[in-house]
């Protein structure tokens, strides 16, 4: 998508392209040039509103496997724009923090982290958000299945009072379940998508 | 004078007496007067809301007090998806409330985890606390709710109460095995 404002910016950042987009203006800039760009956007382009903060990963046989996200608009301006940057580190990941530009930055950060595994250098409170403190995985990366892996329960005398209680993976059951989008409200009961396999009888394999 | 008073107890015939069993005057006493804890977690405590606006009128059945202080109540609703993280906190809450002590599972979340098959969500609360009645629905309908509290009822109605007072232990939980709250930094 042409943009006048990515031009500047492919011109004032080295290392910068144009990023493919269908929507907004969107641009790829390298992940230590982040903050200084989120800095001129916010100061002298406008950009008081940071709207969305996440991240991409690419699965595990690609490098630069993880991408941060970030979308901004203008108050003043009525336009958006799309900032892309690559994690150098695949293993484990890094990115500068907006969290001092802008402070909604903190628990967007602090959620992509807990579920990517995306670390913030620099940020002030960098926990988990979504899921317990102790938890070992970071459920959105690739590799993680959809139905969880067998972890101890959050609290352990909780899972001694509950007699042995674990973290399960979920039964799945030819899931994972939603609303048909047709067909008559009474029938719309959230159903599995496919339900010829499940836990006991396990999926055919067509290949 | 031929008025229904006469098939039913009559002071004047029998005297200041009642004949009954002890335990059927306790069940009779603690059915009417269920104070539920509301444990909403998702859309299903929105019907439970309904169940106790004036339309459904849960209070016809004696249970319209809804504590959200686990010592006051007796009766636990949870009404919602569990996640994992939740669950620590639904248990702590059930262990603070006295005994005797009930739990309903309301909707498909509470009883089976549901549509939600992820790694986040507990795959039904009786995998945590014991559970008295399951009410199916997505969510249920308050009319499922108030079926499924009377079915509580005619429950406690069948219980040796006197039996479990003696005891005081109706659910067999050891002291130590009990949680505690954290201490809050």
């Amino acid at each position: 998508m042409e943009s006048a404002l990515v031009e500047e910016l492919i011109k004032k950042f080295e290392g910068s392209t144009q990023r493919e987009s269908l929507d907004i203006p969107a641009a790829n800039v390298p992940a230590d040039l982040l903050l200084s760009v989120a800095e001129w956007l916010r100061n002298e382009q406008g950009f008081d509103l940071l709207m969305d903060v996440t991240a991409i990963d690419w699965s595990e046989d690609v490098s630069p496997r993880f991408t941060g996200i970030y979308h901004f608009a203008s108050s003043t301006k009525h336009n958006y724009i799309r900032i892309a940057a690559d994690c150098e580190d695949d293993v484990e990941p890094e990115l500068p923090t907006l969290a001092k530009l802008y402070p909604a930055a903190n628990w967007h950060e602090r959620e992509t982290y807990d579920l990517l595994g995306i670390r913030y250098k620099g940020h002030p409170d960098l926990r988990r958000i979504l899921m317990w403190d102790d938890y070992p995985y970071f459920p959105l990366r690739k590799e993680f299945p959809l139905a969880g892996i067998e972890t101890e329960f959050p609290a352990a005398d909780v899972a001694e009072a509950a007699g042995g209680a674990k973290v399960i993976p979920a039964p799945m059951m030819g899931g994972p379940f939603h609303a048909p989008q047709t067909g008559a409200m009474s029938k719309r009961e959230p159903r599995a998508a496919d339900q010829s396999w499940n836990e006991e009888k396990p999926k055919p394999n067509n290949d | 004078m031929a008025t229904e008073n006469n098939f039913a107890y009559n002071s004047k015939i029998e005297g200041d007496l009642v004949v009954t069993k002890l335990d059927t005057a306790i069940n009779w006493i603690r059915k009417h007067s269920v104070w539920p804890m509301p444990m909403g977690l998702a859309c299903c405590a929105i019907e439970l809301m309904a169940a106790g606006g004036s339309r459904f009128d849960i209070s016809r059945f004696g249970m319209e007090v809804m504590r959200f202080s686990p010592r006051q109540a007796d009766c636990m609703i949870v009404s919602g998806t569990v996640t994992y993280k939740m669950a620590e906190v639904v248990r702590r809450i059930y262990d603070q409330m006295a005994e005797p002590k009930w739990v309903v599972a309301m909707g498909a979340c509470a009883s089976s985890g549901g549509m939600y098959r992820s790694y986040a969500v507990l795959q039904g609360v009786d995998r945590i606390v014991p559970v008295d009645v399951y009410i199916s629905g997505c969510p249920p309908r308050p009319e499922a709710l108030l079926d499924g509290m009377i079915k509580i009822q005619d429950k406690i109605q069948r219980e040796p109460s006197v039996k479990n007072l003696l005891d005081r232990d109706m659910h067999k939980a050891p002291e130590k095995k009990t949680t505690t709250a954290p201490a809050h930094a």
